[in-house]
């Protein structure tokens, strides 16, 4: 299957890894991964500011870059939500890109649902050594509807446990800009979801959302956590979490 | 109530140093009503449950579609019933029916079931200066009241106060010695309350519905104080928004089993009161005046437009319960009587969108509300469509507008895009030093580092090491 990777902005920016982790999976699975070149970001920070306009040309860009792949992959439920459901609320009143966004969208997957349900991968390249706790990411759940399969797939990790934590489909806290224009808030928000996970004595929180790590980590080391490892869902299964 | 959602963020500040009110958010926030809503949602099945909230969410929008004649209605047969119904286009305008009422009939003291859009209205303080003495009756606004305050959750208005602080507020208003036996505490304010049901000359009560076939009233409530109110004073006055009018009893029905449990946990709630018109000639209870007021209070305004969804609420509470941010800061933070997702969307819609240019961007898009939501309201979003407002009619900060214009201008030409991105890798990479974090961000992003620490980016981007991984 002939699979078009959706790096998203901030793993091109922040934790190149993680793209590598996912194409070694996607080969893993048998498919043949496509990387359009001149990809950026799917207009999510447009689209929550209130921007339409911005996100609109934006969602052009992406549906130019991928529709001619079968399938579009991303390591990340929340890009993933905005090309799946958003998109199509974004042309409903442009009847010919409407219905281009639709048929992109049927065939959008978040990383862990298409390797889980797509592909069933049933062997996974990476081995962990611990305790692990899943922290379910917003729009991962509640838009992509992503919540056993990350775990089915790290139950095929050798080495790893995990134990879930309370309230673990609570939002982080994130928010994208709302984690900047109200930091404190997003901080104390935070703050919850890291006594929870530490709670568990996990040595890692894993999730699949480079958001939701980014501030989970921050806040977790300026709690002055500096033990409890932040990893991607992607990296923990194709085993080279820390490795590059 | 004065409008202060311009102060969210100051407000909501004020509210995380307070060591007491975020002990008592805490305790709401583990094992609050969420957690009895959970339950119950189990209790019936959760596909039961779907079936309900889709059910639900289908009887108010036909009820809004409606609305005009469903008012027509409503309004004959609450009139044929011997009912009074009056219309207000703003809280204001209810305030000032409700004065005159009480001039009309010479009344002197009101004793009040919860009533949100009498909080709208500003209603206490217009009744005390106009001498009529007004006693809250809910436990929880009872409290407030005591306290000076406004409520801080729709349907838990003391929800913010604990134990502790209830027991020095009742020892001071009561002048008995302090309690801290809750049941003991209730005994106590009930006793108090007693003298005021039997003294009183106007009841006040809010509406959860009002029923289009047979000109009623309907009300839900925990303590019985709403069925005193309706029924012992000799004037009452019901009073509530002009979107609550459904069609028939068996409508109430369906919506009253999504409400009980989607506020409380409860499959149905203690007390249920409907009124229909004044006492009649061989009844023996109720009140010999019965008055409706229909508020308006910019409801209207969003008929018909892309924010109508919201007009389906049914006031339980759940979106507040399930909000990481209301949980976090509580109630008072929103500025206005609603608080909470809901709030955030009709806050701005009823009080301007330039008087609460904070609130819908005080959410994380979770959607722990919209899932929760029992008639389905997408309230994220709504708040989306408000923040498409706000950058229409030029609302937002300039810096913040110019930001999103030079990323999106920037994400639209790759070649552009990747050079700064390349360099932006580079540099905060630096930034991050030995720990490879950065503690003290630049500009906008000083909100981050607030809380937070900035993990630096590795300092590479992928498409510059994928690129040259192609090259081989």
């Amino acid at each position: 299957m002939r699979v078009g990777l959706f790096v998203t902005c901030l793993v091109d920016l922040m934790r190149p890894s993680i793209g590598f982790a996912t194409i070694d999976l996607l080969e893993a699975a048998g498919c043949e991964v496509y990387v359009p070149p001149t990809q950026t970001c799917c207009g999510q920070p447009g689209y929550n500011s209130g921007d339409r306009q911005a996100a609109r040309a934006l969602a052009e860009k992406v549906l130019a870059e991928f529709e001619g792949c079968e399938v579009l992959v991303a390591p990340s439920g929340s890009c993933a939500g905005m090309i799946k459901t958003h998109y199509p609320e974004l042309f409903q009143d442009s009847p010919s890109l409407r219905g281009r966004v639709e048929r992109l969208a049927g065939r959008v997957y978040e990383l862990t649902d298409f390797l889980a349900n797509v592909v069933q991968l049933d062997k996974v390249p990476g081995e962990f050594r611990g305790r692990v706790t899943y922290h379910d990411s917003c729009a991962g759940l509640r838009e992509m509807g992503v919540k056993a399969q990350p775990r089915a797939l790290l139950a095929k990790v050798p080495g790893l446990s995990l134990v879930e934590m309370s309230e673990c489909e609570q939002c982080c806290g994130f928010g994208g800009t709302f984690s900047i224009k109200f930091g404190a808030v997003s901080g104390a928000i935070a703050d919850r979801k890291c006594e929870a996970l530490e709670a568990t004595g996990a040595d890692a929180v894993v999730l699949g959302d480079l958001g939701c790590m980014l501030n989970i980590e921050g806040r977790l080391r300026r709690r002055g956590n500096e033990a409890t490892r932040v990893l991607h869902v992607a990296e923990v299964l194709a085993g080279t979490a820390g490795k590059r | 109530m004065q409008v202060h959602s311009m102060h969210f963020k100051s407000r909501a500040g004020i509210a995380l140093g307070d060591a007491t009110l975020q002990a008592n958010l805490q305790k709401f926030g583990s094992a609050g009503l969420a957690a009895l809503r959970a339950k119950a949602v189990e209790a019936y099945g959760h596909a039961a449950f779907e079936r309900l909230r889709d059910a639900g969410a289908e009887i108010r929008d036909r009820s809004l579609a409606d609305l005009d004649t469903l008012i027509e209605r409503f309004e004959r047969e609450a009139t044929r019933r011997g009912a009074t119904v009056l219309f207000a286009r703003t809280g204001d305008e209810a305030r000032d029916l409700v004065l005159e009422i009480c001039r009309r009939h010479g009344l002197k003291k009101a004793v009040k079931s919860k009533s949100m859009l009498s909080e709208e209205a500003g209603l206490n303080e217009a009744l005390a200066a106009a001498g009529v003495m007004p006693v809250e009756t809910d436990l929880g606004e009872y409290i407030i009241q005591l306290a000076g305050e406004a409520p801080s959750h729709i349907i838990a208005p003391a929800v913010h106060k604990s134990k502790d602080e209830v027991a020095d507020l009742f020892a001071r208003a009561h002048a008995k010695p302090r309690k801290t036996d809750i049941p003991e505490m209730t005994r106590e304010a009930r006793e108090a309350l007693r003298t005021h049901f039997v003294s009183a000359d106007l009841g006040i009560s809010g509406g959860n519905f009002l029923v289009a076939e047979t000109g009623s009233g309907g009300i839900v409530t925990n303590e019985g104080n709403g069925r005193m109110v309706t029924t012992l004073p000799r004037v009452h006055v019901c009073i509530t928004g002009i979107e609550k009018v459904i069609p028939t009893l068996e409508d109430f029905a369906a919506l009253l089993r999504l409400l009980t449990r989607s506020a409380t946990g409860q499959p149905i709630s203690n007390y249920i009161s409907f009124f229909t018109g004044p006492k009649g000639r061989d009844d023996r209870d109720g009140p010999e005046h019965m008055y409706f007021i229909l508020v308006d209070g910019g409801r209207t305004n969003l008929v018909g437009t892309d924010l109508q969804e919201m007009l389906r609420c049914i006031r339980c509470g759940a979106c507040m319960n399930h909000c990481p941010v209301y949980k976090t800061v509580g109630g008072h933070a929103y500025g206005w009587v609603y608080p909470g997702p809901m709030g955030a969307v009709l806050t701005p819609s009823y009080v301007g969108l330039e008087n609460a240019l904070d609130l819908p961007h005080a959410a994380t898009l979770c959607n722990q509300c919209g899932v929760v939501c029992p008639v389905k309201i997408p309230l994220p979003d709504l708040l989306r469509k408000l923040r498409e407002k706000q950058v229409d009619r030029g609302l937002r900060p300039w810096s913040e507008r110019v930001g999103v214009r030079l990323w999106a201008w920037a994400a639209l030409h790759p070649r552009i895009y990747a050079i700064g991105v390349w360099w932006a890798a580079r540099f905060l990479r630096v930034l991050g030093g030995r720990l490879n974090r950065i503690t003290k961000l630049p500009l906008a992003g000083s909100g981050w580092t607030l809380t937070r620490d900035f993990p630096a980016p590795a300092g590479k981007t992928f498409r510059a090491l994928y690129a040259k991984r192609k090259r081989g």
